[in-house]
């Protein structure tokens, strides 16, 4: 058997395997539902119910997409010019990190000057912490995969000196925990009455902003060239090392901005369980919208979706949500297959 | 010829066909090989020539048709039973280890994996003989690595004979050659066949088919159309038949040159791994001249290339523009200095394929106005350049909106031509510009460097390609290991004199009368 390029896919070949993919998984999850006792149409609808059946449930889901944007839309920008960003964990926790530092109290301001401030700090600082693997890349040719991957690793052991150190909360008796923001530095609600903070908001307007930068400007221009083909970007005159540095400061200030909304929006303090993973989970979320930033944010409701679905599926049956977490791997896969599908043709020899 | 038809046959393809997807890469080609016969495969690259060989050989399998050796059926898709039958094949990208030696490469495949030694004295006895027999001269105790292309050609075609092969199956094998070496092939080919040794001679040069085969078979898009003794053809019927219309190469009339636009003055760059950097290289381009470049592939070419194209600096030695040095030398400020860069690898450094025509017409210009302003992109201009660009160097496409990859080969060339030659270039570098386009398209770019010229340009034509070099270009300079030649004339030199400085003679002397 081999592979063969498929010059151009109809339609129906454009379309039917990620929907295949779709309802493979959900026959997957069905099986693993009845394996554990349950049965498969109440687990699926209760998922479902959970996850989109009342407005509590829609707002749970569009808090918990909220950061899956910003780390999917990071993830998103580095790969479509090729750089392999694994470290959005870190970015989030750095622009969580800066969020407390300057939002505790060390800025006195009032909401409208302070937020902003917040804003571009956090952004700056996951440039930052992107920045480092991206020159040793551009520089001496190190493998960002293994940087970025073993910085995470190394930047939460950091936050977590931090934690107990300079930055522990004197009233916090004795957890690792930094102080509350100030409310000033608050995200506030979208709308009166509704559990959905500004972060959901900023997430949408980041995910139109990139689509922009994307399609309408020079640098979106380079960043696909650059992605798509390094040598002809080269041969064109593309600074192609200077496109994968803005590249990187524009994919760290997106997941650090993951931070920020947990912190400012949800949490209102610093803790080491702040992210379960939405640095990772944000390469799901990237690869499921085939990095287009607006599919990003279709890809992360879905990811939420199943998150907080299986969350409240798991409370009214005894069904692990573990899951969850098995229904996101296999979407991924047979997603991955299927693009693989859509592009190729498979041939008997 | 004229006993072929009464001698022995011994290979008969019968209507092989074969596809890949919805190419049909060989559709019911039926051949038939006399014993002692040299048979010429002619095509476009793409025409299908490889593809049959490769069925032949056993590495594909055919979708259906038969293969005869000597009158019994060949087993598909088996190389070994091809070679035991007595096919030998020389492929155009060698088969050989680097780190064994002549005798190791030609032994090895031939005895047996429990035989735990193998007798040097018996292989170099027969290798000896084999050489003295078919005049190829190789040193069996040479390790590969250490041998030039065309000494390895010749391990290539030891090994096969060394396995008693009767019918050679050639695939390009003077691509690579220099005129001299391709005279020493030759003399080894006829004395193959006067030895009763038969040979596929695949080619698309039109005056070694004529110089080496007794019959010339055509292959047009998979399928033969024609079929003839080659004492009853000529070079221009060849072609004709090749692209399946007549052909007209361009007229070139004298130029009249103006002064160098650019020069090199003892400019030298780092070596690319394998790849030589230049040594000490003196050229001029001048204003309305074709500068030819000739020489052996891997031979500075692409030193040259990248120097010229911004992609390279010097190391040493002075680069001038219009007369004046360059403090800072990137590819952008060749573009905007007036160099039209047409490069050697379309696919690879020439376009992104995943890109549009029009994001791939303007990989150059979208940084400035008109394509963008402030750093925001104007894709209706951009649009609206390339449907200019399409519409006036006729690249056949369903729109501007298409991918790059779906485009021919030919109509890929036009679309760059069209980038590179809009902003009417002062200096044109033409790197293979015509490499595995059809005659057609091979005739556009030819006239589209003329005009170039005509109107003033200065332009650097490399190639391979000895006789593309010497029909255009006005001046020519030969590349042997990084090192230029001096300037030849029009006319001045024979293809066996340039053969000469491609094959690296000639250089030393040039050095001393520097020096003295």
């Amino acid at each position: 058997m081999r592979l063969e390029p498929i010059a151009n896919p109809s339609l129906a070949r454009t379309i039917l395997p990620p929907v295949i993919a779709i309802a493979t998984t959900v026959v997957v999850a069905s099986l693993l539902a009845m394996l554990a006792g349950a049965n498969p149409f109440a687990v699926l609808g209760l998922i479902l119910k959970g996850a989109f059946g009342s407005k509590f449930a829609v707002l749970e889901t569009l808090n918990r997409a909220t950061p899956l944007i910003f780390t999917g839309l990071s993830v998103a920008v580095a790969f479509r010019a090729r750089l392999w960003n694994i470290g959005a964990e870190a970015q989030l926790y750095a622009g969580a990190l800066i969020t407390v530092v300057l939002g505790t109290g060390a800025l006195p301001w009032g909401a409208g000057a302070l937020l902003p401030t917040l804003v571009l700090a956090a952004m700056l600082a996951g440039a930052v912490v992107l920045l480092v693997p991206a020159l040793l890349k551009v520089r001496f040719g190190v493998d960002e995969v293994v940087t970025t991957l073993l910085f995470n690793f190394i930047f939460l052991l950091f936050v977590s000196m931090l934690l107990e150190g300079p930055l522990k909360d004197p009233m916090g008796m004795g957890w690792p925990k930094s102080e509350r923001l100030i409310a000033e530095a608050r995200l506030p609600r979208m709308m009166e009455g509704l559990r959905l903070h500004w972060g959901f908001g900023l997430a949408i307007i980041s995910a139109a902003l990139v689509w922009v930068i994307q399609r309408r400007t020079t640098l979106g221009y380079e960043m696909r060239a650059v992605g798509l083909n390094r040598d002809a970007a080269r041969f064109a005159g593309i600074a192609v090392n200077g496109v994968l540095i803005r590249t990187a400061l524009l994919s760290g200030g997106l997941a650090a901005l993951a931070g920020f909304s947990e912190v400012a929006g949800v949490k209102g303090s610093l803790t080491l369980d702040l992210s379960p993973g939405f640095g990772y989970t944000g390469i799901i979320v990237a690869m499921l919208a085939l990095l287009n930033p607006l599919a990003v944010v279709a890809a992360a409701l879905f990811v939420a979706g199943i998150f907080v679905g299986a969350d409240s599926m798991s409370r009214a049956v005894g069904v692990p949500t573990y899951l969850a977490d098995i229904m996101l791997a296999t979407a991924l896969l047979l997603m991955v297959l299927a693009i693989l599908l859509t592009r190729f043709r498979v041939v008997r020899e | 010829m004229t006993g072929a038809e009464a001698a022995q046959v011994v290979l008969r393809l019968d209507r092989i066909t074969k596809t890949f997807g919805k190419l049909v890469a060989n559709d019911a080609v039926s051949l038939s090989l006399h014993r002692g016969e040299v048979i010429a495969l002619l095509g476009e690259n793409g025409a299908g020539k490889t593809t049959l060989m490769n069925i032949l050989f056993g590495q594909y399998t055919a979708d259906s048709g038969a293969v005869e050796v000597f009158g019994k059926a060949l087993p598909p898709g088996n190389p070994r039973a091809a070679l035991d039958a007595g096919v030998g094949m020389v492929h155009q990208h060698f088969t050989l280890a680097d780190n064994m030696t002549v005798l190791e490469n030609v032994a090895l495949g031939t005895v047996p994996l429990w035989q735990p030694r193998l007798d040097p004295a018996a292989v170099r006895a027969r290798i000896t003989k084999l050489a003295d027999d078919f005049r190829l001269a190789v040193d069996p105790e040479a390790r590969v690595g250490t041998l030039t292309v065309g000494e390895r050609q010749r391990v290539e075609i030891l090994k096969a004979l060394y396995r008693e092969a009767k019918i050679l199956i050639l695939d390009e094998p003077t691509a690579v050659l220099t005129p001299q070496e391709t005279d020493d092939l030759f003399a080894t080919l006829r004395k193959a066949v006067a030895l009763g040794l038969s040979i596929v001679f695949i080619s698309h040069k039109l005056h070694e088919v004529m110089d080496i085969s007794d019959r010339v078979v055509i292959l047009r898009h998979g399928r033969l159309v024609a079929e003839m003794a080659t004492r009853d053809t000529d070079r221009h019927a060849l072609a004709a038949a090749m692209v399946g219309a007549e052909v007209n190469a361009p007229k070139v009339s004298p130029a009249t040159p103006g002064a160098a636009l650019l020069q090199l003055r003892d400019v030298s760059t780092p070596d690319q791994g394998n790849a030589p950097g230049l040594k000490r290289a003196t050229l001029d381009l001048r204003a309305g001249q074709i500068t030819g470049l000739a020489g052996v592939s891997g031979n500075g070419q692409a030193a040259l290339a990248d120097l010229i194209g911004g992609l390279t600096a010097p190391d040493a030695g002075q680069l001038d523009l219009d007369g004046v040095g360059l403090a800072q030398w990137s590819p952008r400020i060749a573009v905007q200095s007036g160099i039209a860069r047409i490069p050697e690898d379309r696919h690879k450094t020439g376009t992104i394929a995943d890109f549009t025509l029009t994001e791939n017409a303007i990989l150059e210009s979208y940084h400035k106005p008109p394509m963008s302003r402030r750093g925001w992109m104007n894709w209706a201009r951009a649009e609206a350049a390339t449907q200019e660009i399409i519409e006036r160097y006729d690249v056949r496409c369903p729109g501007p909106e298409t991918r790059i990859r779906l485009l021919s080969g030919g109509n890929m060339q036009k679309l760059i031509l069209g980038r590179v030659l809009e902003a009417a270039p002062r200096i044109i570098l033409a790197n293979q510009p015509v490499r595995g386009l059809d005659i057609g398209a091979v005739n556009y770019v030819h006239s589209q460097l003329l005009a170039a010229r005509a109107r003033g340009a200065a332009v650097l034509l490399i190639s391979e390609d000895l006789d593309e070099i010497m029909a255009l270009s006005d001046v020519i300079h030969v590349i042997s290991e990084g090192r230029l030649s001096p300037e030849f004339a029009r006319g001045s030199m024979t293809p066996a004199e340039l053969g000469v400085w491609m094959a690296g003679h000639g250089f030393e002397r040039d050095e001393v009368a520097h020096a003295s």
